[in-house]
């Protein structure tokens, strides 16, 4: 069993920044950001690593909410802050580091926000 | 000031197995801004959760990489496990152990090769790749697949190894560790290897942490993270050190992954020491309800899967972050400030895997 902890914590969009800030002068380092859509909403999760320990701050936005650019603080965000953007089309304003949609090339605008869900059976081994 | 000129590097270039595009921005001979561009093979792979049922989309988180399969699908393994809180038998996670570790060692034999290569060293690269068939051999007899494994599933493995096979598999790699010795040798005191590497690309202690560097990009500059010390697997039954240099160049990345390969060589006798008899998989039944946030250490580092599920058979999320991904900002660090001539080398000195970055 792995030895890997985690915890997530919901908070504000307005407290993004200033926890991110925090998280890096207690010292530690910035893993991934990552988006799941769930329904209308989007989930963003900043996931941060110090001893092996996982600390996830997680804002829930909608497609039209913009977001502020935690690449200010950790300036390798921008790859992250990039890709959500041009998978679920959240604007992130303020990217060190902004390709204004081109990190990706798709032929589909935003493709992680097009369902493509089978309706609903029960799993076959449950 | 010198004028300033851009010159395009990528996305094809001789160095280059995968695509990727910078824009070096030049005065002189001097690169002082780069723009990297990736978005060439992006396949939206994490997409296909909601077409693929949990127990097979494992043959698609596999195939995220050509290079680190096996440790992809081990990792998507794992955290489904976690998820449903199954406790895998402990001969399948040995087994997992084994197989991490060919699959590291040929991950670096791969890129020792082509590291010769891009400095224009072929007997050396033609060396390295010789040795890596001994351990693309040894995972074909043992899985059936050299690239594609296709042997983790959720709950276990598909596969055992018999005690004979897993003696004559240390055995081989015993054997082989001179002539491993003899490679490595050149990479680690050749002259003409160190003239071309030492205090090239350099990255700072600081700034490999800061900018979020895993694998042998942050610990050849000190930053001694190895995600194997977490005990993931059978990894907290075995005793090893991870590999850290301080030198932080592209000799000192150079140089933990050839001393990776005699680590991982212990890890797997220590491995076939301790496996324990017993079944290798356990029936799993429902599907996963919750979230999770896998890590594993690849060749190149960190990677992360993260699962989101519903409790019905498509999965709400698979979202992979792979260490190259996460690379590319200490790439672009190291890159400021250096010789044209030195790009190529220092862009594979982090061994970028950029299909696996895109998905």
């Amino acid at each position: 069993m792995t030895l890997d902890q985690q915890t997530t914590i919901p908070i504000r969009i307005d407290e993004l920044v200033a926890r991110t800030a925090q998280m890096k002068k207690d010292g530690l380092r910035l893993v991934q950001i990552g988006c799941t859509q769930v329904g209308e909403d989007f989930e963003i999760n900043y996931v941060f690593d110090k001893d092996f320990v996982l600390t996830n701050l997680r804002i829930t936005v909608k497609q039209d909410t913009v977001i502020p650019s935690v690449s200010g603080v950790y300036w390798g965000a921008f790859v992250y802050e990039n890709e959500i953007h041009d998978l679920y089309g959240i604007t992130v304003s303020g990217i060190n580091v902004d390709f204004k949609g081109m990190f990706y090339r798709t032929t589909i605008k935003h493709p992680f926000t097009v369902t493509v869900t089978k309706e609903d059976t029960p799993c076959q081994n449950k | 000031m010198s004028k300033q000129i851009t010159v395009p590097f990528g996305p094809q270039h001789p160095v280059l197995p995968e695509p990727i595009h910078l824009d070096l921005v030049l005065e002189d001979e001097r690169v002082v801004d780069v723009i990297p561009s990736i978005g060439y093979v992006h396949r939206g792979l994490e997409k296909l959760v909601e077409k693929r049922e949990y127990p097979e989309y494992i043959y698609v988180a596999e195939r995220i990489c050509g290079i680190c399969s096996y440790i992809h699908s081990n990792t998507y393994a794992e955290c489904i496990e976690q998820i449903m809180k199954i406790e895998v038998p402990e001969r399948a996670q040995y087994l997992r152990t084994i197989w991490s570790e060919y699959s590291r060692m040929h991950s670096h034999l791969l890129w020792l090769g082509l590291f010769a290569d891009g400095m224009g060293f072929e007997n050396l690269f033609m060396n390295a790749w010789k040795l890596r068939e001994h351990i693309l051999d040894d995972m074909e007899s043992t899985t059936g697949g050299r690239v594609i494994q296709g042997v983790c599933k959720v709950g276990g493995v598909r596969k055992d190894i018999s005690p004979e096979k897993l003696d004559e598999m240390v055995k081989g790699l015993k054997g082989m560790e001179p002539a491993l010795r003899d490679l490595t040798n050149v990479f680690l005191n050749d002259a003409s290897v160190s003239h071309r590497l030492k205090g090239i690309g350099m990255l700072a202690k600081g700034d490999a942490y800061a900018l979020g560097a895993v694998g042998p990009t942050a610990r050849g500059s000190g930053v001694g993270i190895d995600l194997r010390q977490t005990g993931y697997a059978a990894y907290g039954k075995i005793n090893f050190k991870p590999v850290v240099e301080q030198s932080g160049d592209s000799y000192g990345r150079c140089a933990v992954r050839a001393k990776e390969l005699f680590t991982s060589i212990d890890i797997i006798e220590q491995c076939v020491k301790k496996i324990p008899e017993g079944p290798v998989e356990i029936k799993v039944m429902g599907a996963p309800d919750g979230e999770y946030f896998a890590r594993a250490e690849q060749p190149r580092g960190e990677v992360v899967h993260y699962i989101k599920g519903n409790g019905k058979r498509n999965l709400v999320r698979h979202r992979v972050r792979t260490p190259t991904f996460t690379n590319i900002p200490p790439l672009i660090t190291i890159l400021k400030g250096c010789e044209l001539a030195d790009v190529p080398i220092i862009v594979l000195s982090i061994d970028p895997c950029v299909g696996c970055s895109e998905r």
